[in-house]
C-alpha cells in the first residue's frame, strides 16, 4: 500500500509522512493542490516532505505559517529536518544529531 | 458522541470549589525528609506525596505547594520538616487549616528521628483522613465545575495533527459548558505571536499575552534554550515554531481570557493561558519546563481537577493530586505502549473518527475519571512531581508564607 502524507493547509510546502515510507510514490492527503510526491528516501513517520522546490534561504511552511527556512536548496520529495531547515530562533538545535535529535555539544568528560 | 449531560458526586470544599477526589497529601519541606515522608504515606490509602528539596526557603514554591495543599481534591493535609530549613510545616499547616481541611505538621528532630517520625506520621495522618472523611460533603457536580489542564510533552509531527487538536476540541467543549480549560507552556508559542493575539477576548487580553509572549521569547534567548528535546526532533519535528504550532493546537479555537501566574486560579470561566516562565530576577533559576512533571504541577496549582497530556512518542508519567490522562495521536505509540495510554486520537488521521466524534469520547472519559474512574497512570501507581527553585512575581492577591 503506497505510503500517505498530510498537509495540512494550502500554503504548505512540507506535507507530514502518516506512515513510514520507503523512496518512491507517496499520497498526499489533506489540504489540495499536490496529490502525490515522489519521496527521494526513506522518510519515517511524523517527518516531513518536501511537495515543491524551495531554495535557500526561502520559509518552510506548515499550518500556512512559517516554521523556519531552508538552509540549502530542497528538492520536491526530499526529507526537511534539521540538515536543511533551521529555525529562525533556536540557534542549538542546528546542532543536534538529525537522525536522534541527541545533542553533540556537551562534553561528557 | 453522546449528547447527555454528564453528572457525577463530587467533594465540595469550603472556598466553594469541588473536587473529584479526596486526597490526604503528605508535604516534606526540604529534601532531608523527603524518605520519612514517603515511609509515612507507604500503604496508606488515597494518600499522596510531594515537597521541596531546597533548605532555603523559595516564595514560588511555596505559593505552589500552598496551591496544592488547599487543591480541590484534596482532604487533609500533613507537612513534614527535617527541622533545620526555612521551609516551616507549621505556616503550611496554619494556611491550610485556613481553608477549612485538617492539617498538622511536626519536625523529624523533634520527634526524634526516622523511626518515630514515621510512626507519629501514621498516626497523625490516619487522624487526618478520618477527619477528612467525616467531613466531606458530597455534592453533585458536572463539566462547569471542572477546570481541566492541557499539557504536551514528547511531542512528534502527530502531536500537532491529531493528539493536541482531539484535546483542543475538547477543551472548546469544556468552554461552552461553562467549564474553564488552562493550557500552558509559553514557551511552545515561539514565533507565534500575532496569531496568539489573535486569540485575545478583548484589548487589554491582547496585552497581557503580547507581555507574557515577549518575555517568553526573551527568557528563551538569554538562557539559550528553547522547549524541544531530542525526542521532539527524532519525532519528525524540526523547529520550535514548528513545536509550538502543534501545541498551540491544545488550546481549541475560543478566545483566551487572560494569562494566569503559577498557583493562580482562572478569574472566570473560559479558556486560559498558564505563564510558568521566570520573571527577571538577580538570580535566575535555570530553565522554564525543565520536564513535563513541573508544568503539571503549575496546570494543577490553578486547580485543575484533571490534566491532559497529549504525547506522541509515549511518556509513562502520572502525576499526585489531579489524575492525569495520558492522549496519544501516534497509533505505533499507543500500540506498544496501550497500558499507559488512556485514549488514542490517532484514529482522528486514519478516518476512523471525525475530531468532533474522538473530543466527545475524550469528555466522556473525562467524565468518568471524574466519577471515580481510576486513569491509567493512577492504575499504574504514578505519581511524580517537580517543584523548583524560581522566581516570579507574586499574584497581586498574596505574596507567599513570608507575609
Amino acid at each position: 500500500m503506497m505510503a500517505k502524507a498530510f498537509r495540512i493547509h494550502p500554503d504548505d510546502n512540507v506535507a507530514v509522512l502518516l506512515d513510514d515510507c520507503a523512496p518512491g510514490p507517496v499520497a498526499v492527503l489533506g489540504a489540495g493542490g499536490v496529490a502525490e510526491t515522489c519521496a527521494t528516501a526513506a522518510i519515517k513517520s511524523g517527518h516531513k516532505v518536501a511537495l515543491v522546490g524551495i531554495e535557500a534561504g526561502r520559509p518552510i511552511v506548515k499550518y500556512g505559517q512559517r516554521i523556519g527556512h531552508a538552509t540549502q536548496p530542497i528538492e520536491p520529495g526530499q526529507w526537511v529536518h534539521l540538515h536543511n531547515c533551521a529555525s529562525d530562533y533556536d540557534e542549538r538545535s542546528a546542532t543536534l544529531d538529525g537522525r536522534t535529535g541527541a545533542p553533540t555539544d556537551t562534553r561528557y568528560e | 458522541m453522546s449528547n447527555a449531560v454528564a453528572t457525577w458526586q463530587g467533594y465540595l470544599r469550603a472556598d466553594g470549589r469541588k473536587g473529584i477526589r479526596n486526597l490526604a497529601l503528605v508535604i516534606y519541606t526540604v529534601e532531608c525528609a523527603q524518605h520519612v515522608a514517603h515511609a509515612i504515606a507507604a500503604g496508606e490509602p488515597d494518600t499522596h506525596v510531594l515537597g521541596f528539596s531546597g533548605c532555603y526557603d523559595n516564595a514560588y514554591a511555596i505559593r505552589l505547594m500552598l496551591a496544592l495543599a488547599r487543591h480541590p481534591n484534596v482532604g487533609a493535609v500533613l507537612s513534614v520538616g527535617l527541622g533545620c530549613e526555612y521551609t516551616q510545616p507549621e505556616r503550611i499547616s496554619e494556611a491550610v487549616r485556613k481553608s477549612g481541611r485538617p492539617a498538622e505538621g511536626f519536625f523529624i528532630q523533634d520527634a526524634g528521628g526516622t523511626g518515630r517520625s514515621i510512626a507519629k506520621g501514621k498516626a497523625a495522618l490516619a487522624c487526618l483522613r478520618a477527619q477528612a472523611q467525616a467531613e466531606a460533603r458530597r455534592v453533585p457536580m458536572g463539566l462547569a465545575d471542572l477546570t481541566v489542564g492541557c499539557e504536551c510533552g514528547g511531542s512528534d509531527g502527530t502531536s500537532g495533527l491529531a493528539g493536541n487538536p482531539v484535546v483542543g476540541a475538547l477543551a472548546d467543549l469544556l468552554v461552552d459548558a461553562g467549564g474553564r480549560a488552562v493550557f500552558e507552556e509559553t514557551v511552545e508559542l515561539i514565533g507565534l505571536r500575532e496569531v496568539l493575539l489573535a486569540r485575545a477576548a478583548s484589548d487589554a487580553v491582547r496585552a497581557e499575552l503580547a507581555a507574557a509572549y515577549d518575555k517568553a521569547v526573551e527568557y528563551c534567548r538569554s538562557v539559550r534554550q528553547y522547549s524541544a528535546s531530542p525526542g521532539n526532533f527524532a519525532g519528525g519535528l524540526t523547529t520550535i515554531e514548528e513545536k509550538s504550532l502543534g501545541a498551540l493546537a491544545k488550546s481549541g479555537a475560543r478566545p483566551i481570557q487572560g494569562v494566569l501566574r503559577v498557583a493562580e486560579p482562572p478569574r472566570g470561566p473560559g479558556l486560559w493561558l498558564l505563564d510558568s516562565v521566570p520573571d527577571p530576577h538577580f538570580m535566575q533559576f535555570g530553565y522554564t519546563n525543565p520536564n513535563d512533571s513541573e508544568g503539571i504541577m503549575d496546570l494543577m496549582a490553578a486547580g485543575a481537577q484533571v490534566v491532559l497530556f497529549v504525547t506522541g512518542r509515549g511518556s509513562v508519567i502520572g502525576s499526585p493530586i489531579a489524575p492525569l490522562l495520558k492522549i496519544t495521536g501516534n497509533a505505533q505509540t499507543f500500540r506498544r505502549m496501550q497500558e499507559d495510554m488512556d485514549f488514542d486520537a490517532s484514529r482522528v488521521l486514519t478516518g476512523e473518527r471525525t475530531l468532533e466524534q474522538a473530543a466527545g469520547e475524550l469528555r466522556d472519559l473525562v467524565a468518568r475519571v471524574a466519577a471515580g474512574q481510576p486513569s491509567k497512570p493512577e492504575s499504574l501507581g504514578h505519581r511524580e512531581y517537580f517543584i523548583m527553585y524560581k522566581h516570579q512575581d507574586p499574584p497581586s492577591r498574596a505574596a507567599g508564607c513570608r507575609d
